[in-house]
């Protein structure tokens, strides 16, 4: 174990009692039993015994003596030609949500999409994906869509609305919003629509805004674009508040390329330097090097103070020493080239000072590119400011709006709102009665994403196409059909967009292999470049420094990385009970503030335990007069002055099920809390906090999952392992070296330190345990993660969601640690809370460890689970009585059991769980998202990862149809192919050539680790240790703290 | 294109299944015209294709039906009028190429059809009388014996105990109180056990069967017979269960399969039909009921077809006789493709069932014991190369092959995911 203390959450720190109470419990419930000591005194006597029994007896009775039902087997009547009932296809397309993109492939069986991934060809994501991404598919089936069009809220045809919509279109001037459109053909649509409809203008609103950097690119390169940025490439990182990991512009782009630079091992001792300044706690916060906090006000006098510090030198003079000697480390890494600086602020004067350090540095042209740029982000807050005034003036004949929901996304919404219904013709393509659509006359909901056509081109001349993967499941019509329609013209969308693409490409069989990849992309190297920089840093530096700003406590308007801006996401199950990387929260959003904050705010509760789950209510209250009442979270990292509220809660009920929100749930709409500077959207304002002497539960899934503080983490500085590459193999051998032999042979021949190598694990496997060792042959599965390179975002626990049909549990039940992911990540901190700038973050994916020698194997009384000969810990369900033993005996604790009926598998009628919020995943329409090839498991079983054993079945047996051994990476795992940064390796330890076995015994020896090796387990899933490239891990003081006292 | 595509690889599959046949005997011609040009032709009456009876003897010569067969469409190109003519009459559909046939094998064909003959008139009630009467067995007389016995064992034993009071009598040795026998308590506790027992056996035996449809023949709602078809007229099973070789599921044909064949096919003429109840079913009744299905006019002789030119045809609902509850994963193709198992093995001698039934019990138990027993194609499948231990075992001549069980074939999660 490495020096530094790891605390999994505050209540480790502090709440010593309340915490090992809830470690120690089995059951986060209260338990229905009665344990009175007289028999006939209980309230559940022997009369209820007897009815249970009678009830049971006769439930047994009736179910033995249903009679089979008689089932159909119904065949296609014609069968389609590429579909093999049995057989996934496999569709290249493409996921656009505004400027969010990744090209996809779409998993198909028997004609409808049952799962996303991402598409390895992509030059840009690499096969990448988002916890969105993954998700998408479950929007498909979202009961809460619109299912046809709807005119002043009631059902029309298309032709009806098509007709009124003409009539009002002309005369006075009219605006198409939109959110970023990354499809050529679509702008190419609009631009036909435009010419028809002089007076329409069309502009871009995009609910994140980032203008600031569109128009600050403007001035200083005179493109209103963004730049590509070359992760990958950078030596040094400095951040200035931006979450790229998380939720800033392109995350899956940039999280791939970064984690280029994050690899490492003893034969190549490199690794790039992350320097993160932010108000709150983000992944991309957690994955830096050194961190430092400011208030947002702060941001512009961080950019100019490291400005000043690269051009001449100054000595910066900010808020904090870490911040002051963080700028100063920083400017000198960056000077010595190839270095890299972002920032998040959507302030047009901080971006030109970022523009003039990357300028200065000389990263244009290096790991800023301007000649490959992005499209990813188009929208102008001044042109939508503009479009709301001339509504209020009644100037404005009509609007229709895409993809925007600005009536429950803008900052002023009641503003919104009033000159909204002052148009006479207002049309929205939502998919749902969002707070938008329910204002507008017409409602013509475009198709989803995985029904259309399309295409995308995020950066110029690279292309990826769209196509379906199922025909619409209900009336509804692209919105380039309808642009078409009113336009005049008498084609088609789909072969409107076959043309383009046809001449585009030249021939038939371009196209066919366009369409087959998915992508179009020139051959090579992006092309690179700079740009001269023709931006005034004086005049911004000015004017940053003349901008009063700030208060006592400021708040930060964020976005979470699962359900991002809001949209559709609000209202999709898998990322509402995604925790939260940071918080592992669910459901619910909240106010973030710092643990110091958190105290002053709730002193006699304790209420920054994560433990108790009755958090204070506090009352927050804007500028200008906007106030919710919300729960507070104390986030270790967050800067003590700072508050922070997450975007996407608090929607109307007809968004959805999930989404709906009142006092009692969904939470509350953070949007409002923006400003607008004349300019650009300010994503923080100054707001006060009140105490109130509400509580509201908030699903904090943290503690749920003890360890008990058993060391799990591995750490050490770049310095230490450049030092001693072999640190960790000698801390390993001080744990298990003395059972690596029989004890009788080697004694008095402890000279020398301990180390381990690939033999003494040969050796710990046989001599560490009295059982005999099992001779494994042929294949044998093994996993390797690299915490260096996981960031903590979540895709891998949305993707196996989806792929294993796993529950979604509800708030109630995420409560009662009731919820089912088979994968978890888990969240470390190190650090004094009180201090965030000490604040470290480790995060390690937690899922069953297929130990070969497993303790959940050896108590179950009835050998439900078990070990396969290919080393995993198999599960079978119908074997299950739910004792519970396995999860109680599991170190890990990854072992979930089905508390209650989530899905309708049990055979009893009308036993199905139901809270409100995730019954839709239930209805029929939903389930179409159900993996066939896995069980959907029912009530009373326990369950946990498989090693997605359906996908490994799967490609041992294309492998023998083929008549070949099995490739190495022919047998994928859903996380590993979810992870946007190839953190997570699989593959066969028994194949010499396998990537997996090269990288345990060869490449990544030093940095492999087991956790709790120990304890004898021999897990299959290997970890390799963090490495942080900074000068010192912040420490806790074990003398001063109760807790580590009492466990170390 | 899958058509043909599903063709050629089917009759590459019939080819290289028969390819080993032919090496040691004649071509089977009846074999190869069912399996390749029965969905065409009719050795008797023109079809999609012409009658295919002594059509040999309108060849210009032989080698001229080689080529035809091998690759008609090169003889037409030719311009040969012979060609060109035959291609005409039939509406100018093209012969499925078949390079794949050998001369030997063309020549069997035509042997075979030039030799069908018309079938009788259906001659209705002059069935002979077939099947076997199930063999005699000795079984009650074994029981009428060991009653016999045990009746006379139990006269012995009174008798002896009759004979001992009265010889206690005469010696005045006190004869102990007789206890009736359904007062004895050894009597009571044995016969309470061994009931115990027997409906213990039946409760849990009547447990581990619920589900379990062993036998289960319903009524389907077109009478079709596998008889007919897999045994009378030898069609490979893979023709209409393409799935079994390529998928989780074998697949139940969809009605433009049948069709393939029925287009020509809309008589029956072969023995009369009969349920399992013997009732006598008229078979072209259940062809004209597949056309309703298939949306085929028979009288036009082409497709009902909406605006849009889509097939009105509506799927059978056929009733579903093999189930496996939904924890179970199981896969045709591993063990029809993989593993060389013959349809029977689980299926049962389909080609004699005119109504399915479910042969096998589909338990567990039955399941694990073919694992057990079954070798899988370990030398013959280059995936089993990476078990290095078993193949220089069996160099070694310790063993001679490797079960299903011995890969892990019994382990939970083959099937249980």
């Amino acid at each position: 174990m490495s020096q530094k203390q790891y605390w999994s959450g505050p209540e480790e720190l502090n709440n010593i009692n309340a915490n090992l109470e809830v470690a120690g419990d089995e059951f986060k419930e209260e338990l229905p039993f009665d344990l009175s000591d007289s028999m006939f005194g209980a309230t559940t006597p022997r009369r209820d015994f007897l009815k249970f029994l009678g009830f049971s007896t006769l439930a047994a009775t009736l179910v033995a003596s249903c009679e089979m039902p008689v089932r159909k087997a119904i065949p296609y009547a014609i069968k389609p030609e590429d579909i093999v009932p049995g057989v996934p296809n496999y569709y290249a397309s493409t996921f656009v949500d505004g400027g969010d993109y990744c090209p996809i492939v779409i998993k198909t069986r028997d004609g409808r999409p049952i799962k996303v991934e991402g598409n390895d060809m992509s030059s840009i994501t690499h096969g990448g994906t988002s916890a969105r991404v993954q998700a998408s598919v479950l929007n498909l089936y979202d009961k809460a869509r619109i299912r046809h069009p709807h005119a002043d809220g009631a059902e029309a045809t298309f032709d009806a609305i098509d007709r009124m919509v003409k009539e009002g279109i002309g005369g006075k001037p009219g605006y198409l919003v939109t959110a970023s459109i990354l499809s050529p053909t679509t702008k190419e649509i609009i631009t036909q629509f435009l010419a028809k409809f002089p007076n329409i203008k069309h502009i871009v609103y995009d609910a994140y805004s980032y203008s600031g950097m569109l128009l600050a690119n403007e001035v200083c390169y005179g493109k209103r674009t963004l730049p590509s940025y070359h992760f990958d490439k950078a030596n040094t990182i400095v951040s200035i508040g931006a979450d790229f990991l998380g939720t800033w512009i392109a995350p899956i782009e940039y999280a791939k390329a970064y984690s280029k630079g994050r690899k490492i091992s003893a034969r190549n001792i490199k690794l790039s330097k992350h320097y993160q300044v932010e108000a709150l706690q983000t992944i991309t916060g957690g994955a830096a090097d050194e961190r430092a906090t400011c208030k947002p006000s702060e941001m512009g006098a961080v950019a100019v103070a490291l400005y000043n510090a690269i051009a001449n030198g100054a000595q910066p003079s900010l808020s904090s020493p870490k911040l002051n000697s963080l700028v100063t480390k920083a400017a000198a890494d960056l000077k010595k080239g190839n270095g890299l600086v972002v920032g998040s602020s959507n302030d047009v004067n901080i971006q030109t000072v970022i523009n003039a350090i990357n300028d200065s540095i000389g990263a244009n042209g290096v790991t800023v590119n301007w000649v490959t740029t992005s499209n990813y982000k188009q929208g102008i807050d001044k042109d939508m400011a503009d479009m709301i005034a001339a509504m209020e003036a009644g100037t404005v004949g009509s609007v229709f709006m895409h993809g925007v929901n600005p009536v429950y996304d803008y900052f002023d919404n009641k503003k919104f709102t009033a000159a909204l219904a002052k148009v006479p013709v207002t049309v929205s393509f939502a998919d749902r009665m969002d707070e938008t659509a329910q204002k507008c006359k017409f409602v013509i909901p475009d198709h989803n994403y995985l029904e259309s056509w399309g295409d995308a081109e995020p950066k110029p001349n690279y292309f990826s196409l769209m196509q379906p993967g199922i025909a619409p499941l209900f009336k509804t019509r692209a919105i380039q059909d309808t642009l078409l329609t009113w336009a005049g013209a008498t084609t088609t969308y789909a072969d409107f967009w076959k043309d383009y693409w046809m001449k585009k490409l030249g021939s038939q069989e371009a196209f066919d292999k366009a369409l087959q990849d998915g992508i179009v992309e020139p051959a090579g190297e992006m092309p690179n470049g700079g740009v001269k920089f023709a931006g005034n840093v004086g005049d911004a530096v000015g004017k940053i420094q003349a901008k009063k700003g700030g208060g006592a406590i400021e708040l930060v308007v964020y976005q979470k990385i699962a359900i991002g801006h809001g949209g559709a996401w609000s209202n999709n199950p898998w990322l509402l009970e995604m925790p939260d990387p940071i918080t592992r929260t669910v459901w619910d959003n909240y106010l973030c503030v710092s643990p110091k904050r958190a105290k002053e705010l709730d002193a006699e509760l304790n209420g920054f335990s994560e433990v108790d789950t009755k958090k204070r209510v506090v009352t927050i209250k804007g500028a200008d007069g906007y106030t919710v009442n919300m729960p507070v979270i104390a986030v270790p990292g967050m800067h003590n002055d700072v508050v922070a509220i997450a975007v996407g809660y608090g929607r109307d009920a007809k968004v959805g099920r999930a989404a709906a929100s009142d006092a009692t749930k969904g939470g509350k709409n953070a949007y409002p809390f923006m400003s607008f500077n004349g300019l650009t959207m300010e994503h923080h304002s100054v707001v006060t906090v009140a105490k109130t002497e509400d509580k509201y539960e908030v699903a904090v899934i943290q503690t749920h999952n003890s360890y008990e503080a058993r060391p799990v983490v591995h750490e050490y500085t770049l310095e230490e392992f450049k030092k001693d590459p072999n640190v960790l193999l000698k801390e390993r051998g001080k744990e298990i070296a003395e059972f690596t032999h029989d004890p009788w042979i080697e004694e008095g021949k402890e000279a020398k330190e301990p180390i381990i190598d690939s033999n003494s694990e040969e050796g710990y496997r046989e001599h560490g345990t009295m059982y005999p060792n099992y001779p494994y042959e042929g294949v044998k599965w093994g996993m390797s993660i690299d915490l260096n390179t996981c960031i903590g975002c979540g895709a891998c626990v949305v993707g196996c969601q989806a792929e294993n049909n796993i529950s979604v549990v509800g708030k109630d039940h995420a409560l009662k640690a009731h919820e089912m992911h088979w994968i978890r990540i888990d969240r470390y901190f190190s650090g004094m809370p009180n201090d965030p700038d000490t604040i470290q973050t480790v995060f390690q994916p937690m899922l069953c460890q297929h130990c070969d020698n497993a303790p959940c194997e050896n108590v179950c009384p009835v050998s439900a689970t078990n070990h396969s000969s290919e080393g995993l810990n198999q599960m079978a369900y119908n074997r299950c009585i739910g004792t519970k033993y396995c999860a109680n005996n599991c170190p890990y604790k990854v072992r979930h059991f089905n508390w209650m009926d989530w899905n309708g598998a049990d055979c009893f009628a009308d036993n199905i769980y139901e809270d409100g919020r995730r019954d839709d995943m239930n209805d029929d329409l939903t389930r179409m998202v159900l993996n066939p090839d896995v069980t959907v498991r029912s009530r009373g079983v326990m369950e946990k990862c498989t090693f997605c054993v359906q996908r490994l079945q799967e490609a041992k047996l294309a492998a023998k149809k083929e008549n070949h051994p099995m490739k190495d990476g022919a047998a994928k795992t859903a996380c590993q192919q979810a992870c946007p940064t190839d953190a997570i390796m699989f593959g066969n330890v028994k194949d010499k050539e396998s990537n997996i076995f090269k990288l345990r015994k060869q490449e990544q020896m030093e940095r492999t680790f087991y956790v709790l090796e120990h304890i004898h387990t021999l897990p299959n899933i290997n970890y390799l240790a963090k490495i942080r490239n900074t000068e010192e891990i912040d420490a806790l003081d074990e003398n001063k703290n109760e807790f580590l006292k009492y466990h170390i | 294109m899958y058509r043909i595509c599903f063709r050629g690889i089917f009759t590459l599959v019939t080819v290289l299944l028969l390819g080993h046949v032919t090496a040691f005997a004649d071509p089977d011609g009846k074999a190869l015209f069912m399996s390749n040009c029965a969905s065409c032709h009719n050795p008797l009456k023109d079809a999609t294709g012409p009658a295919l009876q002594n059509i040999d003897k309108s060849f210009p010569d032989k080698e001229w039906g080689y080529n035809w067969v091998h690759n008609s469409a090169k003889v037409i190109a030719s311009g040969d009028k012979t060609a060109n003519d035959i291609y005409n009459k039939f509406n100018k559909t093209a012969m499925t190429a078949f390079p794949q046939l050998s001369n030997a094998e063309i020549d069997a064909i035509l042997n075979y059809v030039d030799n069908v003959k018309a079938p009788p008139p259906p001659d209705n009630g002059k069935q002979v009388p077939s099947g076997e009467q199930p063999a005699e067995t000795n079984g009650w007389l074994y029981t009428i014996i060991t009653l016999s016995l045990l009746v006379l064992v139990v006269i012995l034993w009174r008798a002896n105990q009759g004979l001992k009071r009265a010889a206690n009598d005469v010696e005045g040795t006190p004869n102990e109180k007789e206890i009736p026998l359904y007062r004895s308590k050894f009597v009571i506790a044995f016969v309470s056990i061994i009931l115990f027992i027997m409906a213990g056996y039946w409760l849990v035996n009547g447990a581990v069967n619920e589900g379990r449809q062993q036998n289960y023949q319903p009524l389907q709602p077109v009478f079709y017979s596998h008889k007919v078809h897999a045994g009378v007229n030898q069609i490979n099973c893979l023709y209409c269960h393409a799935g079994a070789e390529k998928s989780r599921q074998a697949m139940i044909p969809s009605t433009n399969i049948c069709m393939n064949c029925h287009k020509q096919i809309n008589s029956y003429t072969g023995d009369p039909l009969k349920t399992a109840e013997g009732k006598e079913v008229n078979a072209n009744e259940q062809i004209q009921n597949l056309y309703k299905y298939a949306g085929w006019d028979p009288v036009k002789k082409d497709y009902n077809r909406d605006a849009a030119g889509n097939i009105l045809a509506t799927p059978i609902q056929w009733v579903k006789i093999h189930n496996l509850p939904d924890h179970v994963y199981f896969n045709h193709s591993q063990h029809v493709k993989v593993g060389q198992v013959q349809c029977q093995r689980c299926h049962g001698p389909i080609q004699e069932m005119d109504e399915v039934y479910q042969f096998a019990p589909l338990s567990m138990g039955w399941c694990i014991n073919c694992h057990r027993q079954t070798e899988v194609q370990f030398t013959n499948n280059k995936y089993y190369d990476i078990f290095e231990k078993y193949h220089d075992e069996i160099k070694e001549g310790k063993r001679t092959g490797v079960t299903e069980a011995e890969m892990g074939g019994t382990e939970c999660q083959k099937c249980h995911y």
